[in-house]
């Protein structure tokens, strides 16, 4: 796959599984501000993917439109990160993604927003403010479970513990994109081993790094959460909604 | 908000207009001010006068213990119903057909946790706290709009959900707008302009659905058979039944009877149904030119009866999933307190 398609498919595809993951906490949040603000945070992605998959669609220019590419790829042809595409797990372990991803999203769509690709600055020049906002809502919630209770604070480094390895993936090099990852890794260590440390919680130690997920080759979550946001289009071939 | 791409196709017959009436009369009743009780007055005459001349009572103001009571328990039961009324709706967000409808869907369960958390600040200008609201709903000594206790088996079930659901409670809600009660009047101008972008929304969904491929259009007419009886019943049982209206007229917390309000509804329906394409299913539906309005089967009062008393199709589902995510999240809570307590500890102690 060329470049810019595969790139803008990828960052799509990630906020695309990201927002299906958080519309899921929808009705089951710990308090109903809370409720409010991951379907914000939902919101956000899926408006992102919207963009970034109409886009992509219009790169590789066989007629594809951001239903195409959502509801009619099968698991393989998925290019996220499988950092989005892991199941919730507890109110921690949600924000532990949360902040991982928004530490990774900032400084990409930051980088996005100043390359000479006209359309992909613009979309960077948008989501950078709203990755703004749910890095600080993670970074409040990582901090809050952290140095909360005792309770908490064990749960927040189970949290972290488990969705670690998967950061990795994120800044692996792609040096022919539009901006490539790895030049960002630096900028996340620092963001994040910061509220780490003012959540009182320890830097895993990284001995195991998944990926695969750029490649299509995922984790066995992904099947599933396709098979239930796709079902019902599926179901109704060339049907408008 | 949710795009132009269907001119021409909103419902006709809008209550935007009487909400914004409403609104209007709210600030001339400011604009016109009142005297404030004096010592020693009767208090009670002093409430009668403002209610009788349209003025609106405030939180600061005297009020009989019963209003409050009245209006403690209307707003919290909606209150109660924005809340668990995500459920069913909710339950589609994930399999939502396209990119756009998953997006207006979401925002819409959204719009509904926020009337919710408004309507609960309310009723919290009454002196009761929302974790006693919260918990009055969770031990089922509260109740919540019954038509939420029935499952949403369809895509098209979103769409007959804001057509008629929420269709329903504007109808409802429309002249609470012009409620005695400040602060519940403004929470209901604010949450009925939201609303009518919900009706609107599922309005289109069903649109779309009736004028799309045989299957969608069999699933729309499928889905209005199911919701319109239970959308009826919604506002409560006939008037000589109904228990509380008489006293909540004098208040002017209510202003018209639940059935002059369900015949508005089904005159508001009629011509909608016939727009989209989809069939009312009500053999004995026709027009009455003596009443000038539309005759129409009454729901079954006895299976409203039912679902009330807890034994409706999701009542026990409903409650089950809001008392898990309360329980489950009891961890989260406690941490925020401890992390808020922790902080201003350290504030003070740099201070």
């Amino acid at each position: 796959m060329n470049g810019p398609f595969a790139f803008t498919l990828a960052l799509g595809d990630d906020a695309l599984i990201a927002a299906q993951r958080l519309a899921e906490w929808t009705t089951r949040a710990p308090e109903m501000e809370e409720d409010i603000a991951l379907a914000n945070i939902a919101l956000d992605q899926l408006g992102a993917a919207r963009l970034l998959l109409s886009y992509a669609g219009e790169l590789e220019g066989a007629g594809r439109d951001e239903d195409a590419l959502a509801y009619l790829r099968d698991d393989r042809e998925f290019r996220n990160c499988l950092l989005v595409e892991l199941p919730n797990g507890d109110f921690a372990v949600t924000m532990a993604k949360l902040l991982v991803l928004a530490a990774y999203q900032v400084p990409l769509y930051t980088a996005l927003a100043d390359c000479p690709d006209e359309r992909l600055a613009a979309i960077g020049g948008k989501a950078r403010k709203e990755s703004a906002y749910h890095l600080d809502h993670a970074a409040l919630w990582v901090k809050r479970l952290g140095d909360g209770t005792e309770e908490s604070h064990r749960r927040m480094q189970a949290g972290v513990d488990q969705i670690w390895p998967y950061a990795d993936e994120l800044f692996a090099a792609w040096p022919d994109a539009p901006v490539d990852p790895a030049i960002l890794r630096s900028d996340f260590d620092d963001t994040v081993t910061a509220v780490f440390a003012e959540a009182t919680l320890t830097v895993p130690e990284v001995g195991w790094t998944p990926a695969g997920g750029r490649d299509g080759v995922h984790t066995e979550h992904l099947s599933y959460l396709l098979a239930e946001m796709q079902v019902l289009h599926r179901a109704h071939p060339g049907a408008r909604w | 908000m949710y795009g132009n791409d269907f001119p021409g196709e909103d419902p006709p017959g809008g209550l935007l207009g009487e909400v914004e009436a409403a609104e209007a009369a709210l600030r001339a009743a400011a604009e016109r001010g009142r005297a404030a009780a004096q010592p020693g007055e009767d208090l009670a005459a002093y409430f009668a006068e403002v209610v009788d001349a349209d003025q609106k009572i405030e939180p600061r103001d005297w009020m009989p213990e019963a209003y409050r009571r009245t209006l403690i328990r209307q707003i919290a039961q909606h209150a109660h119903s924005e809340i668990i009324g995500m459920q069913p709706e909710g339950n589609w967000i994930s399999r939502a057909p396209s990119l756009k409808r998953k997006a207006i869907l979401l925002a819409k369960v959204q719009d509904e946790a926020g009337h919710g958390l408004y309507l609960y600040a309310a009723a919290e200008t009454l002196g009761v706290s929302r974790d006693e609201l919260v918990d009055l709903l969770l031990s089922g000594r509260q109740k919540y709009s019954s038509i939420f206790n029935y499952p949403t088996l369809s895509w098209a079930d979103v769409g007959a959900i804001g057509w008629l659901v929420d269709g329903a409670a504007i109808v409802n809600q429309v002249p609470l707008c012009r409620c005695s009660y400040g602060p519940y009047a403004r929470a209901m101008i604010r949450v009925c302009k939201e609303e009518s972008f919900h009706q609107r929304q599922g309005y289109e969904i069903l649109h779309i659905l009736a004028h799309g491929t045989p299957a969608q259009k069999a699933m729309a007419q499928e889905s209005v058979n199911r919701w319109w009886y239970p959308s009826l019943a919604m506002f409560g049982p006939p008037d000589g039944d109904s228990t509380h209206s008489a006293q909540s007229m004098t208040w002017k917390i209510k202003r018209f009877s639940n059935d002059e309000l369900r015949q508005r509804f089904v005159d508001m329906c009629v011509g909608q149904a016939e727009v989209l394409g989809l069939t009312l299913p009500d053999p004995d539906l026709r027009w009455n030119d003596e009443r000038q309005a539309y005759d129409f089967t009454q729901p079954d009062y006895d299976e409203l009866m039912r679902v009330i008393k807890g034994n409706g199709p999701c009542n026990r589902q409903r409650m089950e999933h809001r008392r898990r995510a309360h329980r489950e999240g009891a961890w989260v809570r406690e941490a925020a307190v401890a992390y808020a307590a922790k902080h201003a500890e350290k504030e003070k102690v740099a201070a």
